[in-house]
């Protein structure tokens, strides 16, 4: 705990502030949280007392080297995964200790994932695989279909509305995973190596996708391994053996007062 | 999601598999079609059964001369034959000693050639009075029925069932010419109506064709064929001599038909020393018709349920594979915002869908029966006429019966079934891990 705090201090990012319920412009943040999966008799420390605070308008990318924790980490921040001690705030409520149909509403509400294989629905068109999060919102979300042809043209898929995921390429494909990402508003968008399978060029068109959807304001959280999509974040996330190993500011966090 | 949504997702999620989604619906759609049809057939058996019991009558008693056991009946000269049955004493003291009873009609059948010129018929010749006709709603299409002259002045009168006067005068119009039966002639003065065969219920009546019968009054059948008839049986000649073959009794309350059978047993008991007569109340028939078509019911119930559940079967194994490819489909969901029982709706639906599929396309296949049947009643007739032939009346005019409340239940049960299969793969998919189903290939 101490070592942590020392780094993030050290790497002059955003301090922890003290136990108890993060300030209201903080829209996620994890104290003190571990995950230990027993593994055969011993123990394996997928996450040691891990703190961070998600601050309205963030784009962390979370980096280190494999078994480090990084997906433990994003499970845990996309609440299908309960951490083994510790807090985690989201939206002002502590999710560590919600039962597992007030996770699934709480991920519906607030979160939006994006996936390293773009986890389309195959059977699905383009707009009904950006509409899928709006099925499950309790109580149901007025003018759904609008919303999710507005956002199909802020990716550029307007032409392809009806087309199915296996007619689209892979950047189309994370096109359309990033409309679904946005289309219940999510507090913090979630994102597994978004550039995984893509090629250079398509790489960048999706992170200058995302640098747009942060300068208006969204929260992402980003895990990848390579330092040049790292480098298009404002913070990068260091992780080693499950603890954090660095914090390091890219770009200046963003002024905004939303 | 609305209920459309939800069964339109159902519908494509299926359509991911064709074939596989189709023999999971052929199976439903099998067992749906198979409860359907089958009490659409028991159906018209009991059908056909409780309108020949009906035209017997409810209010009625038969009482029938049976041929006893070779040594026991009444007198017994190897020569002279046998002699047995009902006497016409016996019909005297059923009317004079029953009064509950309102009618009684003594009739005298035998088997016999009728013909005329080359034609002839093996039909029955029915030896009777003219209320024989009203009892058994025998209605007369063309001429007259007997009538009680005919029967005082020993008439050679005879009326033609439908089918026996369409053989023996395929041209020629029947009435006042003359049939041959035995040695006798007699001329026709009436033409029946068409009638139905009647099916052998409780094994105490015959089934057999009544439209090959030949009716002549009882007075002329005494007189000019007599009490002892020559009759051929396994190959063997033999006199047999029976007085009546049947008395039938009518009483005027439903209510009053069991004690005057009892009285009538009782009555024919103290003068027959061996019983060669038997006493038939029809409604006991109908009664015993009602309780048969309830096991028939069971029986139908049981191969249903056995059928559904093999339909079941397969759905829930469908449903398992579909669960286990899709597993990458429910880990993104979940993390899409589905709980739980979001999940195991969607995969309960798509087995609605499956099994209600199947059930809609058995209850349309169950319609058709009354179509298969008559097409394979022309076929047969047409293709294999010996076969045809050989088969017992009550099959040959069999008419299924649909009955709703079987389409009802057939579709309701091939519902129920796909839920109650449904449960388990739905539920295995819900308490999947999402990380895990997520990681999934
Ligand atoms: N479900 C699990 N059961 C047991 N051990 C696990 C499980 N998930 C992760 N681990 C372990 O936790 C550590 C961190 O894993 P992970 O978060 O997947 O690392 P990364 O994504 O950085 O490669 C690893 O040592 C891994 O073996
Ligand atoms: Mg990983």
């Amino acid at each position: 705990m101490n070592s942590d705090r020392a780094i993030t201090r050290g790497s002059n990012a955003v301090g922890v502030p003290p136990v108890g319920a993060p300030s209201a412009d903080v829209v996620a943040a994890i104290r003190g949280v571990s995950k230990v999966y027993s593994l055969g008799g011993h123990q394996v420390k997928a996450l040691d007392n891990v703190s961070i605070d998600f601050r309205q308008g963030d784009f962390v990318a979370i980096m280190g080297s494999s078994g480090s924790g990084k997906s433990t980490l994003l499970n845990v921040l996309g609440c299908l995964d309960r951490p083994t001690a510790g807090q985690y705030y989201l939206a002002g409520q502590d999710v560590a200790v919600m039962d597992d149909e007030t996770l699934s509403r709480v991920r519906g509400r607030y979160l939006g994932f994006i996936f390293q294989s773009y986890n389309l629905i195959q059977q699905l068109s383009v707009v009904e695989n950006i509409e899928v999060p709006l099925s499950y919102q309790r109580p149901p979300m007025p003018g759904g279909r609008e919303r999710c042809l507005k956002l199909a043209e802020l990716v550029g898929l307007s032409g392809r509305l009806g087309h199915r995921p296996t007619e689209l390429s892979g950047g189309q494909q994370q096109r359309v995973a990033i409309a679904r990402a946005l289309v219940n508003n999510p507090h913090v968008i979630l994102a597994d190596e978004p550039t995984g399978n893509l090629d250079t060029a398509t790489s960048h068109d999706i992170m200058n996708l995302l640098d747009a959807l942060n300068q208006a304001g969204r929260t992402i959280v980003m895990v990848t391994h390579e330092n040049d999509i790292a480098e298009r974040a404002r913070r990068i996330v260091r992780l080693r053996d499950g603890r954090i190993e660095s914090v390091a500011d890219v770009r200046p966090a963003l002024l905004s007062t939303r | 999601m609305n209920l459309f949504q939800q069964l339109r997702l159902g519908f494509r999620s299926l359509l991911l598999h064709k074939l596989r989604s189709a023999l999971a619906v052929l199976g439903i759609l099998i067992g749906v079609t198979a409860v359907i049809w089958l009490v659409a057939m028991g159906e018209g058996v009991s059908y056909q059964a409780q309108q020949q019991i009906k035209d017997l009558g409810a209010t009625s008693i038969i009482v029938r001369s049976i041929k006893p056991a070779e040594e026991s009946s009444r007198d017994s000269g190897a020569r002279m034959g046998i002699s047995y049955g009902l006497l016409r004493e016996d019909f005297e003291r059923i009317i004079t000693n029953v009064p509950t009873i309102s009618r009684a009609v003594p009739m005298r059948e035998i088997s016999r050639e009728v013909r005329h010129r080359e034609h002839f018929v093996d039909g029955q010749v029915i030896a009777c009075t003219p209320d024989y006709f009203g009892m058994t709603r025998l209605r007369i299409a063309r001429g007259r029925a007997l009538s009680e002259v005919d029967i005082q002045t020993y008439a050679n009168v005879v009326v033609l069932a439908h089918e026996a006067a369409m053989k023996l005068f395929p041209i020629e119009d029947p009435l006042g010419r003359a049939v041959q039966i035995g040695q006798e002639f007699y001329v026709i003065v009436g033409i029946a109506v068409q009638r139905s065969a009647a099916a052998a219920i409780g094994g105490s009546l015959d089934a057999r064709q009544y439209d090959r019968d030949v009716y002549i009054p009882l007075s002329t059948f005494r007189s000019r064929i007599g009490d002892r008839v020559a009759t051929i049986r396994a190959g063997a000649f033999q006199l047999e001599t029976v007085e009546l073959t049947q008395i039938t009794a009518v009483v005027d309350d439903m209510k009053e038909v069991d004690a005057t059978a009892d009285i009538i047993r009782s009555l024919l008991q103290r003068y027959h020393k061996v019983v060669d007569y038997a006493v038939v109340v029809p409604k006991e028939l109908l009664e015993q018709a009602e309780t048969m078509r309830a096991m028939f019911n069971v029986l139908l119930l049981l191969i249903a349920g056995i059928s559904l559940l093999v339909g079941g079967i397969g759905i829930m194994n469908i449903m398992l594979a579909t669960v286990t490819e899709r597993t990458r489909e429910i880990g993104i969901r979940r993390a899409l915002g589905a709980t739980k029982g979001e999940i195991v709706q969607q995969f309960l639906w798509e087995t609605v869908v499956l099994s209600g599929t199947g059930g809609l396309l058995g209850v349309i296949f169950g319609f058709l029966c009354g179509p298969t049947v008559n097409g394979v009643r022309r076929a047969v007739g047409l293709f294999l006429p010996e076969v045809w032939a050989a088969l017992p009346p009550n099959i040959r005019n069999l008419e299924p019966r649909l009955a709703p409340w079987s389409i009802v239940a057939a579709f309701g049960i091939s519902v129920g079934v796909g839920i109650v299969f449904g449960i388990y793969p739905a539920r295995r998919a819900a308490n999947m891990d999402p990380i895990e189903a997520l990681r999934h290939e």
